[in-house]
C-alpha cells in the first residue's frame, strides 16, 4: 500500500497528471465535459491564490471572490466598453488587481487575525455593493455582454472550448509550478512562519507588513487573472460573479483539497466540480452538504486530502525506517543525555 | 421638521435591531473570542422560525416570538457543543471556517423548506400613533420598546443573578474564573444561548416591517460586526452604542445623501476607523 | 552589553514595568525572577521590540534600540523564545527551522521566479545553518521527524535551535524549562552554559525554577509589580529580605 502511494509522490506521477490533462479533450465523451474541465481549472487558479494569503501565510481573506469579479470586470469592460482587445486588456486587469490588493493590503493586513478576516467580508460586500449599483461604471445589474475572447492573432480561435482548455491548462500549469517554487524557497518559508505566529516571526527577524501585503497582492493577482480569463470565456457577466457564496465555495475547494499544500488547490477544485456535475441533484443541496463538510474538516482533517495523505506518507516512511538505524539513535540520545548532565 | 423627526425615529428602530444583533455577537466575542460568522444564519433562522409558528401554525405573535428564541437558543447551544468546543485548542482559523461552514447549512437548510422567495410576515401592530402630526407606526415602537426591554433584562441578569456573574468573570478573566471553579463549559453554552435568544428577537421584531429570505442574515450579520469592532468586544454599552450611531448614520444619511448606497455607510465608517486606528476604537489591550 | 536605562511601561493606567535599570554583561547568564505578574514577559517585550516603553532606553552594544520594531531588533542579534511555540506541526524538525536564518538573506520574489544563483546560495546556507543550530542543541537525529512526533523536551530544544539559527548576540529564554522534568532542566541548564562557553552568546532567561537559576545564574534580576526590587548574584539575592518578602508575602496579589 505505501509502496504504491509513494509511487504517486514521484515527479513521473506529475507528468503523467500533466499528459492526462493534455489528452483529456481527445477522451472526453463531448465538448460540454471540456468546458466544465475547462471552468475547473480556471477557479483552480484562483484557488491557487486564496491558498497563498489563507494556505501559507494563515490569513482567512473573505475578498477573495471579490478580486476574482474585478479581474472579470476590468477585462469586460476594457473590451466590450472601451474596444480594447483581449491582452492588453487581460494585462489590464492583472494590473488593476495587483494595484487593489495592494491598496486593501496596506490597510487591511495591519489589523490582526479575526479582525482582518471580518475586514475583507465587509470588502468583499463592499465590491458587490459598488458593481451593483455603480451602473455608470459597471452597467450595474443588466451585467456586462459580448466580451472579447481570447485573441488568437490568426492562429486559433479561442471561442471554441478546446483551445480555450489548452489555454487555461498553460496558465494553470504555470500557476502550480509557481505555488512549488514558492513552497520550498525561503519566501514560502517567511510565509509559513507568519501563518505559525506574528510575534516568532518578528522575533525571526521577519518584516510582517511587507511580507503579508506581498503575500496579499500575489493572491489577489492571481485571483484577477483566474476572472479575466472567466470573463473570456462566458463573455457575459453580472454582479452575480461578485457574490460571496463564491469565496465560500473556495474556501471549501481549498479545505477539501488540503490547504497549504501544492496539489491540494488542484485536486479540491477538480474534485468537488466534478463530483457536482455527476450528481445533478447535489447542486441544488450543495450547501446543505458542504457546510457540515467544512466543519468536519475543520475538525478532524484540517489539512485536506492531500495533508492528511502526506501526514499518512511522511509517517509510514518513518515507521518502516530499517530498526538497527533506530536503536543506535535511541543508544546515542541516552550517551548525549548522560554527557550533558556530567558536564 | 416632522420629516427630520421621521428619520429619528427609523435611526432609533434600526439601531435598536443592530443593537440586539450586535449584542449577541459581541457576548459570544468578548467571552470566547470567537468571531461567530454563523450569527446572521442564526437571526435568520429566528425569524423564519416566528414566521413558521406564525403562518404555517397559526400561533399568535409573542407566542411565535417566544417559541422562536427557544428554537434559536437551542440551535445556538448545539453550535457551541459540536461545533466550537472541539476547536477551542485550533488556530483561530478553524474556527472561522467552521462558522462559515454553518452559516451555508442553515441557509441551505431553510432554503430547502421555504425556497428563497422573499415572504412577509405580519404582526398585531398595524396600527399607526399620531404625535401631533408626528407617525409613528406601532412596530417601530415596539421595536424600540422591545430592545430596550430586552438590554435592561439582561442588564438585570448579569450583574443581578448568580449565572450573570459567572458570565462576566469570565469575560474578564479566564484563568481567574477557573480558579474560583466557574464551569467554562456552562458559561459557554448560556452565551451561545443568549445570543441566539436576542437574534430570534430582533428578528421577530424586524420581520413584519422587513421581509422574510434566507440571505436577510448577510447585511446584518456584517453591521453587526463593524458595530462590535467600533463599539469594543464584549462591551454591551458599547454594542448598543455602535448600534445607535449606525442605526441614524444610515436613517440620515439613506435619507438625506443616497438610498442606493445606504447600506455602505456602515462599511465607509469600518474601513475608515481601522486605517487610521488598528485596534478598533475601543482597545483594552492584546486580544 | 545591554543596557537598559529607567524604562517604563503603562498599559492604560497601570504600570506593567516601573523605572527599570539594569545592565547585562556578554558573555554571561542572566536570570530574570519575580512573582506572577510581575512584568517579566513584559519586560522582555520591550528588549525585543514588541511593545515600545513608555519612557526610558534600552541600548544593544551601544545601539539605541528603544522604539526599533521587532523584526530590526532580531537583526540586530536579539534572539528569544516563547513560552509556547508554534511550529509547523505537519514539517519536519529540519523544515522549521531553515526559515531561522532569513533574516540574514536578501533573495525576495524575483529570486523565486528565476531561482537565481543568490536563492539557491541562500538557501543552502540557511538548511547548513539549521542543521549546525540542530546539532548544538543535540537534536540531529530527530532532523527528519514531524514537530507532531516528537517529545515536549525535545519541542522546548527545537525553539532554541530557531533563535539560535539566527545568529544572535543574545538570546532571551522565556521559562525554558517550563514544564519539563528535574532530569530535562538539569539538560536545559547545560545546554544554556554550552551557549554561552561555545558561542559566547549572552543569555538571559526568565524562570521560576530556583534550584536551576541559583545554581545557573551569573547575575539575577528580581522583578515584582514592574519594579527592579534586587539585582546581584545568586548568593546576595537568595539572602536579601525583600526577595524572600516580596516571593512570600505578595503571593495573594499575585495570584488575582
Amino acid at each position: 500500500m505505501f509502496k504504491v502511494a509513494s509511487l504517486l509522490m514521484t515527479p513521473a506521477a506529475k507528468y503523467l497528471m500533466l499528459a492526462f490533462a493534455i489528452l483529456f479533450p481527445l477522451v472526453a465523451a463531448n465538448e460540454y465535459q471540456v468546458y466544465v474541465m475547462a471552468t475547473a481549472f480556471v477557479w483552480a487558479i484562483a484557488v491557487y491564490g486564496l491558498n497563498i494569503i489563507t494556505g501559507f501565510c494563515g490569513q482567512l481573506n473573505l475578498a477573495h471572490g471579490g478580486f476574482f469579479a474585478i479581474g472579470a470586470y476590468t477585462l469586460g469592460l476594457l473590451t466590450a466598453d472601451y474596444g480594447w482587445s483581449f491582452w492588453p486588456a487581460f494585462l489590464g486587469a492583472l494590473v488593476m488587481t495587483a494595484v487593489l490588493g495592494f491598496l486593501v493590503g496596506i490597510v487591511s493586513l495591519r489589523l490582526k487575525e479575526h479582525y482582518f478576516a471580518i475586514f475583507t467580508l465587509c470588502v468583499g460586500f463592499i465590491i458587490y455593493l459598488l458593481i451593483d449599483k455603480w451602473e455608470e461604471l459597471t452597467h450595474g445589474t443588466i451585467g456586462v455582454r459580448d466580451i472579447a475572447a481570447p485573441y488568437g492573432f490568426g492562429l486559433v480561435d479561442f471561442t471554441d472550448t478546446t483551445p480555450f482548455y489548452y489555454l487555461v491548462l498553460a496558465f494553470l500549469v504555470f500557476a502550480i509550478w509557481f505555488m512549488g517554487r514558492l513552497s520550498k524557497s525561503l519566501l514560502g518559508r517567511t510565509f509559513i512562519a507568519i501563518r505559525n505566529g506574528d510575534e516568532l516571526a518578528q522575533s525571526l527577524g521577519i518584516n510582517l507588513m511587507r511580507n503579508k501585503v506581498l503575500a496579499f497582492v500575489l493572491s489577489t493577482t492571481y485571483a484577477g487573472l483566474a476572472g479575466a480569463l472567466y470573463a473570456g470565456m462566458v463573455r457575459f457577466i453580472g454582479p452575480e460573479e461578485a457574490n460571496i457564496n463564491h469565496t465560500f465555495d473556495m474556501i471549501t475547494y481549498l479545505l477539501v483539497g488540503g490547504i497549504g499544500t501544492i496539489m491540494g488547490p488542484l485536486l479540491g477544485t477538480v474534485g468537488i466540480v466534478w463530483i457536482t456535475q455527476s450528481l445533478q441533484f447535489l447542486e441544488e443541496y450543495r450547501m446543505i452538504i458542504f457546510g457540515p463538510l467544512l466543519v468536519l474538516l475543520v475538525i478532524f482533517f484540517p489539512r485536506g486530502i492531500t495533508g492528511s495523505f502526506l501526514t499518512w506518507m511522511h509517517r509510514k516512511s518513518q515507521a518502516l525506517a530499517p530498526t538497527k538505524k533506530r536503536q543506535e539513535n535511541k543508544v546515542n540520545t541516552a550517551q548525549n543525555r548522560e554527557a550533558e548532565s556530567n558536564a | 421638521m416632522s420629516l427630520f423627526l421621521q428619520q429619528i425615529i427609523n435611526g432609533l428602530t434600526l439601531g435598536s435591531i443592530y443593537g440586539l444583533v450586535a449584542l449577541g455577537l459581541t457576548l459570544v466575542y468578548g467571552i470566547l473570542h470567537i468571531p461567530n460568522f454563523a450569527h446572521g444564519a442564526l437571526y435568520m433562522v429566528g425569524a423564519f422560525m416566528s414566521y413558521f409558528f406564525m403562518v404555517d401554525l397559526g400561533a399568535h405573535y409573542w407566542i411565535a416570538m417566544a417559541g422562536s428564541a427557544a428554537v434559536v437558543a437551542v440551535l445556538a447551544i448545539l453550535c457551541e457543543r459540536l461545533v466550537f468546543h472541539p476547536l477551542r485548542h485550533s488556530p483561530p482559523i478553524h474556527d472561522k471556517i467552521a462558522a462559515i461552514g454553518i452559516l451555508l447549512f442553515l441557509e441551505a437548510v431553510v432554503q430547502m423548506f421555504w425556497g428563497s422567495d422573499f415572504r412577509r410576515m405580519s404582526s398585531p401592530f398595524t396600527g399607526i400613533m399620531n404625535f401631533d402630526g408626528l407617525i409613528i407606526p406601532e412596530q417601530r415602537l415596539l421595536i424600540i420598546a422591545g430592545a430596550f426591554v430586552l438590554v435592561v433584562a439582561l442588564q438585570l441578569f448579569l450583574r443581578k443573578t448568580m449565572t450573570g456573574a459567572t458570565i462576566i468573570a469570565m469575560a474578564q478573566s479566564r484563568e481567574g474564573a477557573f480558579l474560583v471553579g466557574i464551569d467554562a463549559n456552562r458559561v459557554a453554552m448560556m452565551t451561545f444561548a443568549i445570543s441566539g435568544m436576542l437574534a430570534a428577537f430582533a428578528a421577530t421584531l424586524y420581520a413584519p416591517i422587513n421581509l422574510v429570505y434566507p440571505a436577510m442574515g448577510h447585511l446584518v450579520i456584517m453591521k453587526a460586526f463593524v458595530i462590535i469592532i467600533l463599539g469594543g468586544m464584549g462591551s454591551v454599552p458599547g454594542a448598543i452604542a455602535g448600534g445607535m450611531i449606525i442605526g441614524f448614520a444610515e436613517a440620515l444619511g439613506g435619507f438625506y445623501i443616497s438610498t442606493s448606497y445606504k447600506d455602505i455607510i456602515a462599511f465607509g465608517l469600518l474601513v475608515l476607523i481601522l486605517s487610521v486606528r488598528p485596534q478598533g476604537l475601543f482597545a483594552k489591550g492584546a486580544h | 552589553m545591554l543596557k537598559v536605562e529607567n524604562v517604563t511601561k503603562m498599559f492604560g493606567g497601570l504600570a506593567a514595568v516601573s523605572d527599570v535599570s539594569v545592565e547585562f554583561e556578554a558573555g554571561r547568564i542572566n536570570a530574570i525572577i519575580g512573582p506572577n505578574g510581575a512584568g517579566k514577559s513584559t519586560f522582555f517585550n520591550l528588549i525585543s521590540g514588541l511593545h515600545q516603553p513608555t519612557s526610558g532606553r534600552i541600548l544593544l552594544d551601544g545601539v539605541d534600540v528603544t522604539n526599533l520594531p521587532s523584526d530590526r531588533v532580531a537583526r540586530l542579534g536579539v534572539g528569544r523564545t516563547f513560552q509556547t511555540t508554534n511550529l509547523f506541526e505537519q514539517a519536519t524538525v529540519l523544515d522549521n527551522l531553515i526559515v531561522g536564518h532569513r533574516l540574514r538573506t536578501k533573495s525576495g520574489l524575483w529570486d523565486v521566479l528565476i531561482n537565481s544563483k543568490r536563492l539557491q546560495r541562500e538557501e543552502k546556507a540557511a538548511r547548513d545553518k539549521a542543521m549546525e543550530a540542530l546539532e548544538f542543541v543535540g537534536l540531529a537525529h530527530v532532523a527528519g521527524q514531524f514537530i507532531a512526533d516528537i517529545t515536549q523536551e525535545e519541542r522546548k530544544r527545537v525553539a532554541f535551535a530557531l533563535a539560535l539559527a539566527t545568529d544572535p548576540k543574545i538570546v532571551l529564554l522565556d521559562e525554558p524549562a517550563a514544564g519539563v522534568n528535574p532530569e530535562e532542566t538539569v539538560g536545559f541548564a547545560a545546554l544554556m552554559r554550552k551557549m554561552v562557553d561555545e558561542k559566547g552568546l549572552t543569555v538571559c532567561l526568565i524562570e521560576h525554577k530556583m534550584d536551576m537559576i541559583m545554581s545557573l545564574a551569573d547575575k539575577i534580576m528580581v522583578l515584582d509589580h514592574g519594579e527592579k526590587i534586587a539585582e546581584g548574584t545568586p548568593e546576595e539575592v537568595r539572602n536579601n529580605p525583600v526577595v524572600i518578602e516580596a516571593y512570600l508575602g505578595g503571593d495573594e496579589d499575585a495570584a488575582a
